[in-house]
Parts: structure tokens; sequence; C-alpha cells
């Protein structure tokens, strides 16, 4: 098999040619990497790569392939991981000057299920420092690039992990949502990406940045494979106890049954102002793929969305500036040399270690939860948020599932937003709710624009309904070919 | 119009221990002041009768048996410290 060919399986297939024997995980591995040093220096979706561990990882599959034994879900599939989940031994950066040389003594839950699913981890990719942005821009060590279009941002903040998938770099990876940062790269990346209900997957060793809103999700080539991932996640962590005990289903037997009959909702306020045609156009067609397939479609309202953002930006940043006090160069991370006193070296060692992103939300956060603004900002937008999450569960008295675009733009081109931070801020408004909300949501590939940038179906579920999203998902993907279009690098 | 001035930049940055540059303090005030600015569309809604949420989920507090289990080992614990002095973290006179 050539290299190009075995690249572009999807985890799932390449598990059955594992297994087949037609392949072994020591040539899945080499092939991978000596694809990677063609495009890597291109797209820069990776701030570490394990090559060893991974190859041994291999070395230990083919062995046991040999001897006839069976291999976990994720059995030899090459797997990346956003550089904001902890990994034994592995630098876990955050992307942050602040964790350049932090390596963690423990696993992140999702890293240890990983492991134990005998999946690969080739290595940590690029994120938006600690996860805030939504263009990979803000990462203090490296820009990632569009796989689609190298002048344009892969998305963010998960833009490295969706960019590997993107670019045949791992087959499948690991982001983080807190916003939209598994979702909106894996629109403009031309990838699979699934937030799951908030408390379906362990925050255990992920670091936090918005503690109520933050889920780690699978980023993939396809549906099947973010069943498979999702499988290896869910479920209750003793360490961290937002985490549910709701029981996890069977996903890949879920996703392949027919959607006849089921009710979807499209929001009204979702498809207004600001929404590019091209991408209108794209998800209009999705809705009649879903028509023919027999689903009833339905108009809904969603009247509280225009507030989303103004909602987010509040609790995300007070969220965040509570959690970010830990970094005070005191048990680990950076600290400033040549301080005179305590509190010098606490707020030179921030200064100099956050980036300015990093810095613009801390003030805000503390700004917010500050004496005398407490109410006016962080209570409004906690009673706001009530309101925004109402909507969801009205809406859902009537559909099953609400679909809509991921983002309203295809990829921006570098640079393009830095200047103004509000306008970065919207970029998220489609995915923004689903957090607030705490309910699933996945994006899907449903066409491309004239220049040829990959466009983003969303979906969103009840809580906890994460295998009926997926069948959703899986029902528009068998009837259309977007997410077999793979970029020319 | 919210309008954020220096003083308040400063005392903001206090809190946060951030000690910011001029520079930055400039930029923050009028970055800073532009959200703020688009945050005040909240106000537009009567949220008087509405509780507030901080959690998505139902999810009331969580107990489990108070048992002990294993522990990060102290060496391993101090290998990110930034100095350390024998088995402590090492930092600057706290006590005058």
């Amino acid at each position: 098999m050539k290299v190009t060919e075995l690249i572009y399986l999807t985890g799932y297939q390449l598990k059955e040619k594992l297994l087949s024997r037609g392949l072994t995980a020591q040539e899945v591995v080499e092939g991978l990497f000596a694809h990677l040093d063609e495009v890597e220096p291109i797209v820069r979706a990776y701030l570490l790569l394990d090559r060893e561990g991974a190859m041994r990882k291999a070395r230990e599959m083919d062995a046991r392939l040999k001897k006839g034994e069976g291999l976990g879900l994720l059995g030899g599939i090459p797997i990346a991981v956003k550089d904001n989940m902890c990994t034994s031994g592995l630098k876990t950066t955050c992307a942050s000057r602040i964790l350049e040389n932090f390596i963690p003594p423990y696993d992140a839950h999702v890293v240890e299920r990983l492991k134990e699913a005998d999946a690969i981890i080739i290595g940590k990719t690029n994120l938006d420092e600690f996860a805030m942005g939504s263009s990979t821009e803000n990462s203090a060590f490296k820009l990632t690039r569009n796989p689609w279009d190298p002048k344009r941002i892969p998305g963010g903040s998960s833009g490295g992990s969706a960019a590997a998938v993107s670019a045949g770099t791992a087959l499948m990876a690991l982001g983080s949502d807190t916003g939209g940062s598994v979702r909106q790269p894996a629109a403009l990346c031309g990838v699979t990406g699934l937030k799951p209900t908030y408390g379906r997957v362990s925050r255990y060793g992920l670091v936090a940045f918005g503690s109520s809103l933050d889920q780690i999700g699978p980023i993939t080539r396809d549906v099947r494979d973010a069943a498979l991932l999702l499988q290896v996640i869910a479920g209750r962590d003793l360490k961290d106890s937002t985490s549910s005990d709701i029981p996890v289903p069977d996903y890949l037997k879920e996703i392949e049954k027919p959607v006849k009959g089921l009710r979807l909702g499209l929001p009204r306020e979702y498809f207004m102002e600001g929404l590019n045609e091209e991408v209108r156009r794209a998800v209009e067609e999705a809705v009649k793929v879903y028509k023919k397939l027999g689903m009833a479609i339905h108009e809904i309202s969603l009247p509280h969305t225009p507030y989303a953002v103004a909602v987010y930006y509040i609790i995300a940043t007070a969220e965040a500036s509570s959690n970010l006090a830990r970094y005070d160069g005191v048990r680990y991370g950076y600290r400033a040399a040549n301080t005179q006193n305590i509190i010098e070296m606490y707020s030179r060692s921030r200064v100099e270690g956050f980036g300015r992103e990093v810095k613009r939300r801390i003030m805000l956060g503390t700004y917010a939860l500050s004496s005398g603004y407490y109410e006016a900002y962080y209570l409004k937008a906690s009673k706001v948020r009530n309101l925004i999450g109402q909507d969801f569960s009205s809406a859902f008295e009537s559909v099953d599932f609400i679909l809509c675009p991921t983002s309203p733009t295809p990829a921006f081109k570098l640079g393009e937003r830095l200047a103004n931070p509000l306008e970065m801020y919207l970029s998220d408004v489609y995915t923004i709710p689903a957090n607030l909300a705490g309910i699933p949501a996945i994006s899907i590939p449903c066409g491309f624009t004239r220049e040829n940038l990959p466009i983003g179906l969303q979906l969103m579920a009840r809580p906890f309904e994460e295998a009926g999203l997926l069948q959703v998902a899986r029902a528009y993907e068998r009837e259309t070919e977007w997410h077999l279009r793979r970029p020319e690098l | 119009m919210a309008i954020l001035d220096k003083k308040t930049i400063e005392h903001v940055a206090l809190l946060a221990r951030l000690e910011l540059s001029e520079e930055e303090k400039e930029l923050f005030a009028s970055q800073l002041g532009n959200i703020l600015n688009y945050i005040e569309k909240l106000k537009e809604l009567d949220t008087s009768r509405v509780e507030p949420m901080a959690y998505a989920t139902a999810t009331k507090n969580v107990f489990r048996e108070d048992t002990p289990g294993p522990s990060l080992k102290l060496e391993e614990a101090l290998k990110n410290a930034p100095d350390k002095l024998q088995d402590f973290f090492k930092v600057l006179k706290v006590i005058e």
C-alpha cells in the first residue's frame, strides 16, 4: 500500500487492515512520519513529535498481532493530542511561554484512555495560547497554516489538531472546545469535530480555561471515527466530579440507524446578517439531503442567540481569570528573574510569561468579577446564559436536532483579524451557544467555496444525545462525498 | 458607553497580578472598552425574574468515600519547580 493511500485511511479502516495483517503498525508509523516530514514544514501543526514513543508502541502492536492477540479499540491508530492535555513525561505547553518547559508527572484521563485503547500517540499539536482564540495565531511558538490554503488560518483554538487530521499527519486527534475550538477548526479544515455534552468526557488533566464550558472532543476524518474515539474517552471519571455516570451507549452500533421521521430544526437567528453567501448555500443544500432522507424540517427560533457572544466573553474570561491565577511562578512554570519581593515576582512572571490575548482576557475577567462590577457583568451574564439554555430546551420540545452553519465564514487569511479582538470573537457566534447550554454539537464537511475552502455544517442535540447526533451526521455523510476530499500539499 | 480609564486598568492589573507596560495599559484600555460596549447589549434584557446559571448540567455536589489512594511522589511534585530547597518550593521572603 502506498504511503499516500495509507495516511488518508480513517482510523476504523486502518485498524481493520492491521487486524487482517495487510499492513504492520510499523509500516504505518514509518509511512506517516515520511509524509509528515514533507508536509509539516508547510502546515506546522505540531509543537512536539514523539517519534520514538510512536515507533515503540507500533513495535508492541506488531508483536501482539504476530502472537494472534487482539488490539484495543484504537489499536495501532496514529493520534495527535492538543497540547493542553497532560502527557506524562512529554512537554505540555498550552502554546504558552509560561509553560514552555513544563513536563507533567501524570496523564490526563483522556490520554490514559487512549493508551489503554492502544492508540499510537504521534505528538502534541499547536493551539491558541491556553486555547484562547479562533485562529491558532495566539500560539507563542508557531503559526499553523490551513492545509487547503497555507495563506489562511486553520481555525482555532484546536487548529493544530484539525490541520494534522486534514493534512494526513494524524489519522485522528483530540481537541478541546470552550466556545467552538473543536468544531470551528474542523469546519475550516474540512474534517469532522465533535463537542460532547458537558460532563460526557472527563476534564482531568485538561489545562483549565473556562471550567463550566470546557469539553474534550474528537477531530476525525469521518463520523464513524468520531464515534469510535468518543467511545474510548466518554464516561465517568472519579477525578472529575462533573463527569457524568449516565451510561455510554455503543455509538458505532447506533450511528447506522435510519433518520427517517426525525425532526430537524433550522434556527432562523443562525441564518441572518453576517453569514457568508457560499456558506449559506452549502448549508441549505445539506437541508435538502435531510429532506430526501425523510426528516421533517421545521423553522425554529432561538431568540437569545444575539446575546451569546457577550455572555460568553464575560463567563469564559471570568472563569479564565480565576483558573489562570495558579500561574504564579512558584510551583511550576516560568519565573521572572531578579525580582525584589513576592508580589513583584508574581506580577512580572505573569506579565512576561503570558501572551497578549491571555492578558487581555485575564483583565476582562478580573474586571467582570471585581467589586462593584460583579452584578452588572458576571451575574447578568449568568442569567442570560440561563435564557439561552431555556431557548434550547424549548426548541427540543418540538424538534430532535438543530442544524446550522458551524462558522459564518470559511477560513480567513493569516493576520486578518488580529488587530480587532472583537471581530475575532464574533467568529464563534454559531458555536458558543452549545457550550453555554452544555449540549453536544458536531461539525461535518458540507461543501467547498469557489476558492476551494471547506465549509462546515453544525448539528446540535439534547444533552447526552451523542448517539443520535452522530447518527444524523452519519446519515448525511453516507449521501455525500465532501469528507473524502483531500487538500493538495 | 463603558470607558476604562488608566486608574481602573491599573487597579484591575493589580488584582490580576499583571505588571503591565504603559503601552499595554493604553492598548487594553481602548480594546476592553470596545468589548465592554459590545457587552452592554445584555442590558436590553429584563432578567429580574431569571435565575443565574453557573453550570449547564443538573449535577449537584458529588461525594465519595474519603479513602486514601496513591498521590504524587515528592520528587515528582518538585520536578517542575523554578526554584527549590530540600523538600520545599523556594520563594522570596513573604513575611517582613
